[in-house]
């Protein structure tokens, strides 16, 4: 059986930390962390990634400029993409999913969420 | 002649009459023999109607306690039913709080190790702020260190608004000073207004055992966060004492140092 591969693209160590938490309780999933938009570009690149979960207030690339290019990118078009961010307005959600984010999650998380929709997009029981 | 020709119709009128009675006798014989063949029967019916309503009775018997014995049986199943769906929906619930306190420990776990992971001040610093926002959600916040020698408290660390706009305050004064003079994290119903930084609705006392290091005070949380959670005020504790910790080991950290720098810059001066 194939291993799951995600990425997480966040700046925050304690967040990474706690997604790591939460996502490990998937079977069979290798976790990738990226510490900014740029970092996750290129790791993103250079290696297949069955989904993506990205922040967008991020140092030296933010988390929508990031999404803009993954998804300008035809190999990863069909990739999954989570956002996870404090901003909280429609307009931020409206616009993280006009350019390709599949779903949009508010901090503070809640781990059984992210699990929940990891679970979905990785279409895993 | 004529007298014996009398005689003669005389017997045979008493034959004729005898033979009549054997002729009505027979009759009657005949109604008797057919009436007592209809009683017969007719008890013979009543017998086996009888005898059918006896096996009736007993079979009627028989299922009625079939019956009892079998509601009986559905009762106690549906009773074990009951008692399984009621276990069921108990180890639901135990799962579902179990599922939601691992998660919160986790929260914990994350928020004490990253606290401790580092003895730089300005990482710990960096570090409490990550956890006031993506842990607890406060939008607005400052973290405020305690000058020993005049009982200020200023703001060292901020998020949503710049440093200057914290007003420095005294321990022992207002919220967050009477916060940090009785250990007790103090809340506020009043919150800021949007723009300006006045009350803060939380103040959290970091504390060194019973010495005061400084305070955290969030003014605003962010739009999508409703209130404070359960979670929230386990943060709350666990900040008070290991943030004060990490805090107070990270300036120890940098003043033993800078001792050390001085020292050695001493003893190169003398072997020199």
């Amino acid at each position: 059986m194939n291993r799951h591969r995600i990425l997480i693209v966040e700046d925050s160590p304690t967040m990474r930390q706690l997604l790591v938490f939460a996502l490990k309780r998937l079977k069979d999933v290798d976790i990738v962390e990226a510490q900014d938009g740029m970092d996750g570009l290129r790791k993103v690149t250079s290696d297949h990634f069955d989904l993506a979960l990205v922040d967008i207030n991020m140092p030296v690339m933010d988390g929508l400029k990031l999404i803009s290019l993954i998804r300008g990118e035809e190999s990863l078009k069909s990739m999954p993409i989570v956002v996870i961010t404090t901003e909280g307005a429609k307009e931020d959600r409206e616009r993280a999913l006009a350019l390709g984010a599949d779903e949009y999650l508010c901090k503070p998380i809640q781990a059984n969420k992210v699990l929940q929709v990891a679970k979905g997009l990785l279409k895993v029981g | 002649m004529i007298e014996k020709r009398e005689g003669l119709f005389s017997r045979a009128e008493e034959v004729l009459g005898l033979f009549r009675k054997g002729a009505e006798f027979t009759q009657e014989l005949l109604r008797e023999n057919e009436r007592l063949r209809r009683e017969l029967a007719r008890v013979e019916t009543q017998q086996l109607a009888a005898s059918d309503e006896q096996q009736w009775e007993k079979l009627r018997r028989e299922l009625l306690a079939r019956i009892a014995s079998l509601e009986g049986e559905r009762s106690d199943m549906l009773e074990r039913l009951r008692s399984v769906e009621d276990e069921n929906r108990h180890f639901t619930e135990r799962y579902i709080e179990i599922e939601e306190e691992n998660n919160n420990l986790a929260s914990l776990y994350v928020a004490s190790f990253q606290l401790h992971s580092t003895l730089h001040l300005q990482e710990v610093l960096q570090i409490i702020v990550e956890i006031v926002i993506n842990l607890i959600g406060a939008e607005v916040f400052a973290i405020y260190v305690l000058d020993e020698k005049t009982n200020a408290l200023s703001a060292v660390a901020s998020e949503g608004a710049v440093l200057s706009d914290f007003p420095v305050c005294h321990l022992g004064q207002g919220l967050i000073g009477g916060a940090l003079a009785s250990g007790e994290t103090a809340c506020s119903d009043s919150g800021d207004a949007e723009d300006e930084i006045g009350e803060p609705i939380v103040a959290i006392p970091l504390r060194v055992q019973e010495r005061p290091i400084g305070a955290i005070a969030i003014h605003r949380l962010l739009q999508q966060k409703a209130g404070f959670t359960p979670l929230d005020h386990e943060l709350f504790t666990l900040l008070a004492g290991h943030a004060a910790t990490a805090i107070f080991a990270a300036r120890l950290y940098s003043q033993s140092e800078r001792k050390l720098n001085t020292i050695q810059g001493f003893i190169d001066l003398l072997t020199k």
